[in-house]
């Protein structure tokens, strides 16, 4: 069964016909070519495929395209402003907080959200906003280190 | 050479290749669509071990969107060969391995879950996976065996009918009687019982491949999630499909994390490179993370009895090990090497033990195969003579440190030859000793270990003293012992005419961050700026060769062949600025980027020099040839030893069973070392690689070879709240015989910090009457623990 789906992407409108089964991560790399969001597992674990809807952290292969209908998605192709780095995203880069960068736009979209609940963010806070997203590469420790960055040169 | 600008060699550069990862725009294989692509899904085996003769595929072509099934008899009716082991072991008595053949796609039996019987090709992905659904299969299950011990007994069911008692071979290194004689007559001998669990890798990229066929050429194009694109390139024509191979290209563009899982030969590249022709469309396979579970071969599983001698005074007379490993159902790539010449060479370790064998039974089980994982062989050496020495230093009541220090091999006995084959070029061992227990505080501990007792918890300490063999291999000692491939890296620069460089190298970076730290070496060396420096690597189609990037060898092995091109471009660029500033080639310097007539203040920058070999007007054209670019194949001497100590500190909580890592203090001997920051990250990464195998990592599998943890719902992945406070610092000891005096530094985190971590607990728990404890020592593991000492001592 084939629907209708509208929404607003990186402050873009947009509509799409998908399968009524369409998960919402399909519908933005496979529809959209958002190809930076990611899927790294199928139970809802890794936060590879974490975006922002209407400001708030999801992952996008645990909803379905049309339970964000209506709604404003931000991808991680969204953060950055006119070819400007966000101050999260720069702070990954100065602190080492990526390698193979596969988890990185799931770490940088929860980062946000941790720094929208906490703007001034302890470690252990990060940690445990940190706990749906996983790392293979980096041993946490430097993503750590980015999102205090981050959230400072956001504050700053 | 150390950090003269901030871009050269030594220096803390931020990454380069950041950017894309950071906004989107990377380009992994399931990023990659090409027009007219099929979508596959793999019927696969639901049974550890069972018989089929039919493979129904009518119903499923029925399903709308499926676009074609196909099976191991079309494989086999193109006369497709199975996956190659690219690595021969001879056993005792020159017994060469067995190899049961490995199809691609199953024909007649499956081995292990998992095992894919049909691919099914579809318009969309959901389409391929609704036609998977109807595909029927006759199979008639047949007993299982899913532990190699269990494998090994007399009576257990077999995996391959051709292969008798599950035996892949029975191996063996090192003096047994000299062994067996310096254990009759020790003072103390500390025995130990270990298992080192099977992990998975879990890449948070799952693999993918994209085939595609080009009639026009008669030419295919793989995709693929691999370390190693020329390596795949080369097995899969010459061994599988039959190809010549300037008909192959092969793609790893960015590939989201390997840990070895990545390096091996999979069934999906050859089907979906097979399929593409046969269906005249690209052919897309993405594994789902269930499926990488089932699919992507997993690591370590041995299970080991040793013997540690020592005299009274805690010097090692001897060690003796045998080892039950793991293979799984079929040899992956690497397999038979990782038990033996990656493990038994390094049961030396930093220790002048003089007498040591050990042999090692390898056993086809009906699991997923077992290959190399982060360290691949030498963290198992390492865990199991680091857990014995510690044992015997709490035996003999010596301090652990001490007891280390009285056997370090001597900073003035390099190059030292073990008695397990490898002979070491350098270290100091002692040095990051002394520093580990400096920066760690080692004195301090007892203090600490009553803060916690006030607060209820229980602290231990535990070191770790490892060493690897690593920047793999001279290829002539690699084909002696098995290789069926050389081990070298093939390495251009190409000045471009307007001075810019591009770098091709064999080697492959899937996180190591060899676009930044190639660039340093290129920029420190040329005197270029960093900007100008282009790293390409990935690609059969622009790269002349590669064998790829595992075991620590990128910059040793890699970095080294660009040093050789780099040497190569500037003797040519000798010749020409000779011509260019009319003097003697012999009055020629190359320094800080610029050709200079030694004595004279005459001067001409290398991109000068590249552009008059592009545009070559006035040029020594009898001399040499036009053009910039040079190519080096680099084969190791030696293979590099980085080296390190760590310590671990824990606090158990008695009542739960949990346990925190207080601090972890490393220090690590990579030789020279070209990007800090990187090398920083890699350490952290591995450290939470082997934190994860000692917390909270490990593969399960029922008896009847059913994977219990199959998810990351059931199998513990080490998340941001595990890690714990550290310490970091560097010796440095240059490798003596590579062009850097690098050793590589990519495993060593995996492979020192298991035997700490797990020290570290059990001397929490000693006072409790605790000897001994398994990985992964998870809550309820160090609690049952701390339960049975308590009831023994009751007794």
């Amino acid at each position: 069964m084939s629907v209708t789906v509208k929404m607003t992407v990186n402050g873009k409108p947009i509509s799409a016909q998908v399968e009524a089964r369409t998960l919402l991560v399909q519908l933005l790399r496979d529809t959209l070519n958002l190809t930076g969001t990611h899927v790294g597992c199928d139970t809802s674990q890794c936060g590879a495929c974490t975006v922002h809807v209407n400001g708030k952290s999801a992952k996008s292969c645990t909803m379905l395209a049309v339970q964000a209908e209506g709604a404003a998605v931000t991808t991680i192709e969204g953060v950055a402003t006119n070819g400007t780095l966000h101050p999260m995203q720069k702070a990954f880069n100065e602190n080492h907080g990526l390698q193979c960068g596969f988890c990185t736009p799931g770490m940088v979209m929860s980062a946000l959200d941790i720094v929208r609940r906490h703007p001034d963010p302890t470690v252990e806070q990060i940690k445990h906003g940190l706990e749906g997203n996983f790392c293979r590469c980096t041993g946490y420790h430097n993503i750590v280190k980015s999102v205090q960055a981050g959230a400072k040169a956001m504050g700053g | 050479m150390t950090a003269e600008t901030k871009t050269g060699i030594g220096a803390r550069v931020a990454r380069l290749e950041d950017g894309r990862f950071l906004t989107g725009r990377g380009n992994y294989t399931d990023d990659i669509n090409r027009h007219g692509q099929v979508h596959a899904h793999f019927v696969r085996s639901p049974h550890a071990h069972a018989s089929f003769t039919k493979v129904d595929i009518s119903a499923a072509l029925k399903v709308p969107g499926v676009v074609a099934v196909l099976t191991g008899a079309d494989m086999a009716a193109d006369g497709v060969g199975g996956l190659p082991c690219g690595w021969g072991v001879v056993g005792k008595s020159g017994v060469p391995m067995k190899e049961p053949p490995h199809p691609p796609l199953a024909v007649n039996e499956v081995n292990c879950i998992g095992d894919a019987v049909a691919v099914v090709l579809a318009e969309t992905k959901d389409a391929a996976k609704d036609g998977a659904e109807a595909v029927e299969i006759d199979y008639k299950e047949l007993p299982a065996v899913a532990s190699a011990t269990a494998a090994l007994k007399p009576g257990a069911p077999l995996v391959h009918n051709d292969v008798p008692g599950n035996l892949c071979y029975d191996w063996e290194l090192g003096d047994k009687a000299a062994a067996d004689a310096a254990i009759a007559k020790a003072a103390h001998v500390t025995k130990l019982h270990l298992v080192n669990q099977r992990l998975v890798a879990n890449p948070i990229e799952p693999r993918s491949a994209l085939g595609e066929y080009d009639r026009a050429t008669d030419s295919y194009t793989l995709y693929t999630s691999s370390q190693n694109p020329h390596v795949i390139r080369l097995l899969m024509c010459a061994f599988v499909l039959h190809l010549p191979e300037q008909k192959v290209r092969v793609v790893a563009p960015d590939v989201g994390g390997g840990f070895g899982t990545k390096i091996f030969h999979y069934a999906e590249e050859a089907v979906v490179t097979w399929g593409a022709k046969k269906v005249g469309r690209p052919i897309k396979w993405t594994a789902d993370r269930s499926e990488a579970f089932i699919t992507d071969a997993q690591g370590r599983d041995h299970v080991s009895d040793a013997e540690l001698a020592l005299d009274k005074d805690g010097k090692f007379l001897a060690l003796k090990v045998k080892t039950v490993a793991d293979m799984g159902a079929y040899l992956s790539t690497f397999a038979s090497a990782v038990p033996t010449y990656l493990y038994g060479t390094l049961l030396a370790g930093q220790y002048t033990t003089p007498a040591i064998y050990v042999e090692v039974k390898s056993a086809f089980t009906n699991t997923v195969p077992v290959d190399a994982y982060r360290g691949a062989g030498r963290p198992e050496a390492t865990y199991l003579l680091e857990r014995i020495v510690e044992q015997a230093a709490r035996e003999m009541k010596i301090d652990p440190a001490e007891l280390r220090r009285r056997n370090l091999i001597q900073p003035n006995a390099f190059p030292y030859q073990t008695p397990v084959a490898l002979t070491y070029d350098t270290g100091n061992y002692e040095a990051h000793l002394n520093k580990a227990l400096e920066i760690g505080d080692y004195k301090g501990f007892s203090g600490r270990r009553s803060d916690s007792a006030k607060r209820g918890k229980l602290r231990g300490i535990g070191l770790s003293c490892y060493i690897e063999a690593c920047g793999i291999a001279p290829s002539a000692v690699a084909g002696a012992l098995g290789a069926r491939a050389g081990l070298y890296e093939a390495g251009e620069v190409r000045f471009n005419p307007t001075g810019s460089v591009t770098v091709f190298t064999g080697s492959h970076s899937h996180g190591q961050g060899h676009e930044t730290t190639f660039a340093q070496v290129v920029s420190d060396k040329l005197g270029i700026p960093i900007d100008s420096i282009e790293i390409v690597h990935g690609d059969t189609g622009r790269i002349p060769f590669g064998m790829g990037t595992y075991g620590s060898r990128s910059i040793a092995v890699g970095g080294s062949a660009i040093v050789r091109a780099m040497d190569k471009l500037i003797a040519k660029g000798k010749k020409i600025a000779a011509h260019m500033m009319e003097a003697a080639e012999g009055d020629i310097v190359f320094e800080n980027g610029q050709f200079k007539v030694q004595g004279t203040d005459k001067a001409t920058p290398i991109a000068a020099i590249a552009f008059s070999a592009y545009v070559p007007h006035n040029y020594p054209l009898d001399k040499v040839e036009p053009g910039f670019d040079e190519t080096a194949f680099y084969d190791p001497a030696n293979f590099t030893y980085p080296s390190g100590t760590y310590i671990c500190e824990v606090e158990v909580d008695p009542d739960t069973g949990v346990v925190q890592v207080a601090q972890f203090s490393a220090v690590d001997d990579f030789g020279n070392i070209i990007n800090p920051l990187i090398v920083e990250g890699q350490v952290q990464g591995g450290i939470a690689q082997g934190l994860g195998q000692a917390l909270v990592e490990g593969c399960v599998y029922s008896e009847d070879g059913q994977l219990v943890t199959g998810s990351f719902m059931d199998y513990g992945m080490p998340r941001a709240d595990h890690i714990p406070k550290y310490n970091f610092a560097f010796t440095n000891t240059p490798c003596t015989h590579n062009p850097l005096g690098v050793k590589g530094c990519g495993e060593a985190g995996a492979i020192g910090s298991p035997p700490a971590i797990i020290n570290a607990i059990i001397d929490a728990l000693t006072p409790l009457g605790v000897t001994d404890l398994s990985m992964p020592a998870t809550p309820v593991r160090v609690w049952q623990a701390i339960q049975s000492a308590q009831k023994h001592a009751a007794e």
